[in-house]
């Protein structure tokens, strides 16, 4: 009894291989095509960025230096002295983050209660009127597609310094991207309840408040959430324009090189948002199971 | 029928009166529903009290952001056609070449950070906690970093973007690696490959389309990232804008703004075709 391998007749070995051949080619031509075009742009892409390769690596001992620089000096025999030293100003900074979480929060919620009111007249299965609707959803897009830091560059020249023109330029932002994201929501929920509402002689409002809202409830609360983490690392940016918040003094201490000063404060920073990061996250499993908001 | 129809004919006073017990919430749920709106409203007193922010400011500044909005229409070049177009194309070119450096950088360390290809634990351990402070910090600061080690322009907006992206990525790449399934790298290991023929011929063409939708994912949000950047001098439209901004030229700020949208949807539609070709309708996770 032979146990061999089938062995396919020669004519057909041959085609096979010739067909596996083909394919190949063609996948490695077109991979080629690909790499030639990437190749391409990082040429033009590098003649307008003005890269420099020598500047790189004469700055690259730079760039190693100056992450030395910014460790603080501790040293184990006066490491209490040692880290009072580099957080002298910490009493202020702490200060300065608590107005950063502030502005995150009232620029949350400012942009939630606006997206909220606005969601459900962009929303396709609810929306009263397609004009309207139109107009809601491109008011969304530009509100979400112009950068928060160009609001809060207009915002401080219009309302002056301050944590105003940052809650505004947040505000804006959050109204953009949560409107999108409740939108969406609506458009997802069962229609059977707000058929029953309508058919009850129910108005707008009334369909929107029991059908819709106890639909959505969970999503917004997630999205708003997640939205929160978000703003509480842009509330610690806008400072740089002026607009409030950490940022101001992390900017001052970065510009004038204040070494020590910018890793003190970017740890502050960067402790407080993982902390925050995990409160949320916490929420949000304990009220939705929603995962991967984008 | 018979029985709802007995219901309905009961005294509805009388029907709640007896089940009152069923009909009342439990006072937890009702206390969260008073407490809830309470504490937000609280809070939010409390956030503009400390935060000191005065309503007589509001009044006097939305005239003037009134004002700006006049003085926007109609967007106008102001001459400068050519010197905005040049710096959108630099911002492109920053978000570019940021998002593929990153992106280089990544893949290697993906692949030291994912449990299933890591080589040692200590050196996973140590490479995500390195990828999580980056990715921590704000492009932005990398940004002003940047221009105080290379300083000002283009190419300090290329290298805040590089690092700060190679933090992200790096945690969605090596997330993607643990997805993958072992058997194809079971297989090659067990006909006598290399440990590293496996990673190559098992794991990689696993990750590598949905490598190649993150890439364009982050590339469409770094357009958005590179507009700003210019604010701290790292080149591209961002220094342009500020300086319409700073100097009180609306018109040519309203110009570059819509430029920018123009910009951002087109890239958007680009790299959303090119994605949809690679992996089709799967949601990047973030």
């Amino acid at each position: 009894m032979s146990t061999g391998l089938p062995v396919l007749p020669e004519q057909r070995l041959a085609q096979l291989v010739a067909n596996y051949g083909r394919d190949i080619a063609r996948r490695r031509r077109q991979s080629l095509v690909a790499l030639a075009v990437v190749v391409v742009l990082i040429a033009l892409a590098g003649h307008y960025g003005e890269v420099e390769l020598g500047k790189l690596l004469h700055h690259l001992s730079g760039l190693t230096s100056y992450f030395g620089r910014i460790m603080p000096h501790l040293r184990p025999d006066h490491l209490t002295d040692d880290i009072a030293d580099w957080y002298w100003g910490f009493g202020g900074w702490l200060k300065l983050l608590f107005d950063t979480i502030l502005i995150a929060y009232l620029s949350t919620l400012a942009g939630m209660v606006g997206a909220g009111l606005l969601a459900c007249f962009a929303a396709e299965n609810l929306a009263p009127n397609p004009v309207v609707r139109w107009l809601v959803k491109r008011l969304f897009e530009f509100c979400r597609t112009v950068p928060d830091l160009v609001f809060a560059l207009l915002f401080v020249s219009a309302f002056g310094l301050g944590p105003l023109a940052g809650i505004l330029a947040i505000s804006i932002h959050t109204f953009g991207t949560l409107g999108k994201l409740y939108t969406e929501a609506v458009e997802s929920i069962d229609m059977n309840p707000v058929e029953g509402v309508r058919s009850a002689g129910g108005r707008f409002v009334d369909t929107v408040r029991y059908a819709a809202l106890p639909q959505v409830l969970p999503n917004i609360a997630s999205y708003t959430l997640l939205r929160f983490e978000i703003n509480v690392r842009a509330s610690s940016i806008v400072g740089f324009v002026g607009a409030g918040g950490i940022g101001q003094d992390l900017f001052v201490a970065i510009r004038k090189f204040y070494y020590t000063d910018v890793s003190a404060i970017l740890l502050m920073i960067i402790v407080t948002v993982s902390l925050i990061d995990v409160l949320t996250e916490r929420i949000r499993h304990h009220v939705a199971p929603v995962e991967n908001v984008t | 029928m018979r029985v709802r129809h007995a219901i309905v004919t009961g005294d509805p006073a009388a029907v709640l009166a007896r089940h009152q017990d069923l009909l009342a919430r439990p006072w937890q749920q009702r206390l969260g529903n008073i407490g809830f709106p309470v504490g937000i409203v609280a809070l939010t007193i409390f956030s503009v009290w400390w935060l000191d922010i005065s309503f007589a400011q509001i009044g006097p500044g939305l005239a003037e952001l009134g004002k700006f909005i006049a003085l926007m229409i109609p967007p106008s070049t102001g001459g400068h056609l050519r010197l905005f177009l040049q710096a959108m194309v630099e911002t492109l070119a920053i978000a570019f070449l940021g998002t593929l450096i990153a992106a280089v950088l990544a893949i290697p360390l993906a692949l030291l950070a994912a449990e299933n290809t890591s080589p040692s634990r200590v050196l996973r351990f140590a490479i995500r906690r390195v990828l999580d402070v980056i990715r921590g910090i704000d492009t932005l600061i990398w940004a002003l970093v940047f221009v105080g080690v290379v300083g000002l322009g283009p190419f300090a907006g290329i290298l805040a973007i590089a690092v700060s992206d190679t933090g992200g990525f790096g945690k969605l790449f090596s997330e993607a690696i643990e997805a993958t399934r072992g058997r194809e790298r079971e297989t090659i290991v067990a006909s006598g490959g290399t440990n590293w023929l496996g990673i190559r011929f098992g794991v990689l063409p696993q990750v590598l389309p949905i490598i190649a939708g993150q890439i364009l994912y982050f590339f469409e949000s770094n357009t958005r990232s590179a507009t700003i950047i210019g604010i701290v001098g790292a080149g591209g439209i961002g220094l342009q804008l500020s300086e319409q901004i700073r100097t009180y030229d609306f018109d040519r700020v309203a110009f570059i703004v819509l430029m920018i949208l123009v910009a951002v949807a087109t890239i958007d539609w680009i790299s959303g075709k090119l994605r949809f070709a690679i992996i089709g309708r799967r949601p990047i996770r973030n």
